[in-house]
């Protein structure tokens, strides 16, 4: 025994004191992720909490000098420049941004379905169909969007924005729910038919509740999609009426004394709804994430 | 269960046979063939409505070969070309490849490592306008937060980011990976959840830990589904408009800008929308086998999200 175990015991030390550098690596590359991810929101915190409105230059100040929610109250009671309309633009937003998400589950979990589950051909072609969507970035588009929408009579009109968005955002939501689908077996469908149910119900009682995560992955992307535009919201929306929080941005861009205080408390606010959905959903996501474990 | 197998073997054989069929495959019929048409029809329309007539359209708009000419003239033109070729092929790899490396770094189970995962998600769920505009003002130059920190810690004088082209450039960059190195970090991190641990067990017995673990087994698992996600990748980074109309707003003087910001000058400070177009429509002979290299891959099936 001591003979066999004599030779071992550096062998140990060594793997033990690997082990430590492993984890004291884990903990500085944490960090560095940590203060990487941050950085740029700690830069839109400092600038909407200082007292003065056209204040961006960095003092030196880790903390901005005598901060104040000033420039959020500005935005909340709509008294700073530019964002006189902040709710109605706010809410303009979130119209666009529900009904790209809402729309984009709906068409594309019942495309997926169709293909997918219904046994309808070869399933690989509607994902290859939907993909030629991307033959052109979207933002090579906005020009003949413009006026294609114009010939539909959707000039100056949010679905206008909501029908890009969807565009845009279904060949990868299709993609994600063709390759999820894949995980579950057709066998559960089969059972559900043989009982009578009709394709409807299999696909409300068993196909959505079953794809959650991919849903809820698809949702977060679409409302995303629609969150990060600008360029969309900016050609296709021209009236004050229909102005989205994104589309105005580019007014203030040009004025060095904007309000940028009150500005990037906006900005944080207007960052609210993707996070709170995102919050929501990501028990499912995670849930997602563990399925192929438990699947391989 | 039973029952049917025992009717199924019972029946005579010949009516197994039949006309020759893939497996899992059948023929649709009444209600069911209505349901799979009504449930494919949204989205068949969105799709006609809503990308083959803009896609069609936006060739016939770019269709004047003069447009070209006046392109090829135009100094600006060239440097946005060089500038995009830059930000796509170092953007997408640098992001792709630190995505696939941090993917492992968020398989540990701590649970420090879950709760950063959730704010490392952040810039993702972040709109790209508001976080981008924060870049800007962060390397504004002396005033900026970079700058100052930069002082305060080395006491060197950082650059005016902005007054420099290929700063500028490498400026964007860094705002486009901050942007989206989460997006294919989640998706990767997806991919390699469905590894089958069996694998990796058996390359443990073999000796293979650390990065001989990563090469022989997580590379060869991930390949493909690197591969269409780097080409998904670039294909919307092409279009990416919002990094440098408001990281670097194109400056200094539209030396860091790239074919989409070039193409809304065009539009809408030249009132060119068919120039706007035709700078744009030039990236499509890069774009052609990029689509044509993601439908193959797809279509042999090997892919897995």
């Amino acid at each position: 025994m001591s003979l066999a175990l004599a030779p071992l015991a550096p062998a140990r030390r060594r793997y033990r004191r690997r082990r430590v550098l492993t984890e004291i690596g884990a903990a500085i590359l944490g960090l560095a992720l940590l203060v990487w991810s941050l950085v740029p929101v700690y830069q839109m915190f400092l600038i909407a909490l200082d007292p003065e409105e056209g204040e961006i230059e960095f003092t030196g100040n880790m903390w901005p000098h005598g901060a104040s929610l000033d420039g959020f109250h500005d935005v909340v009671t709509q008294e700073a420049r530019y964002l006189e309309d902040f709710w109605r633009q706010f809410g303009n937003s979130l119209e666009i941004g529900l009904l790209t998400m809402l729309l984009t589950v709906l068409i594309t979990s019942l495309a997926s379905f169709a293909v997918g589950r219904m046994r309808l051909g070869k399933s690989g072609i509607l994902t290859n169909a939907a993909l030629l969507t991307y033959a052109l970035p979207a933002s090579f588009l906005v020009i003949p969007f413009y006026k294609i929408m114009f010939g539909y009579g959707l000039s100056d009109d949010p679905w206008a924005v909501v029908a890009a968005q969807v565009t845009f955002a279904s060949p990868f939501a299709i993609l994600i729910l063709q390759h999820y689908g894949r995980l579950l077996p057709l066998e559960i469908d089969d059972s559900a038919r043989i009982d009578g149910a009709s394709a409807l119900q299999v696909y409300l009682r068993i196909y959505l509740p079953l794809m959650a995560p991919a849903l809820a992955i698809v949702a977060i992307y679409a409302l995303l999609l629609a969150w990060n535009d600008y360029l969309y919201q900016f050609v296709l929306l021209t009236s004050d009426r229909h102005l989205t929080v994104s589309g105005t941005q580019s007014d203030l861009f040009a004025d060095i004394d904007a309000p940028w205080n009150a500005m990037m408390a906006a900005a944080i606010l207007y960052a609210l709804p993707p996070v709170a959905l995102f919050c929501a959903l990501y028990r499912y996501v995670a849930r997602g994430l563990v399925l192929g474990e438990v699947k391989g | 269960m039973t029952s049917i197998g025992e009717a199924v073997a019972a029946a005579p054989r010949t009516s197994l046979k039949g006309p020759r069929r893939p497996p899992g495959y059948r023929h649709l019929h009444g209600s069911d063939f209505t349901w799979t048409v009504a449930f494919i029809l949204p989205y068949a329309a969105v799709f006609l409505a809503f990308a083959v007539y803009p896609i069609g359209y936006a060739l016939w708009m770019a269709r004047d070969p003069a447009l070209y000419a006046t392109l090829a003239a135009d100094p600006r033109y060239l440097t946005s070309l060089v500038n995009t070729l830059l930000f796509v092929a170092i953007g997408v790899n640098v992001k792709m490849f630190l995505a696939l490396v941090l993917s492992g770094f968020f398989l540990r189970r701590d649970w420090w490592v879950k709760a950063l995962l959730f704010v490392y998600m952040v810039p993702w769920v972040i709109a790209s306008v508001q976080a981008f505009i924060a870049f800007h003002w962060m390397l504004i130059g002396d005033a900026g937060l970079v700058d100052g920190v930069l002082s305060a810690l080395t006491g060197i004088e950082g650059p005016v980011w902005f007054n420099h082209r290929w700063l500028a450039i490498a400026c964007n960059i860094i705002a486009y990976i901050w942007k989206w190195m989460p997006f294919w970090t989640l998706i990767f991190l997806a991919g390699r959840t469905a590894i089958p641990r069996v694998l990796y067990d058996a390359a443990a017995i073999d000796g293979a830990t650390g990065p001989r673990r990563f090469i022989h087994v997580t590379v060869p698992m991930l390949a493909n589904l690197y591969l269409l996600c780097t080409l998904l990748s670039v294909i919307w980074t092409l279009g990416d408009f919002n990094t440098v109309y408001f990281v670097s707003a194109g400056g200094p003087s539209s030396a860091s800008d790239v074919l989409t910001t070039l193409g809304f000058h065009y539009t809408f400070e030249q009132a060119n929308p068919a120039l706007g177009v035709a700078a744009m429509m030039s990236a499509l002979p890069a774009l052609v086998p990029i689509v044509i290299l993601l439908l193959r891959k797809l279509d042999s099936g090997e892919v897995q999200l």
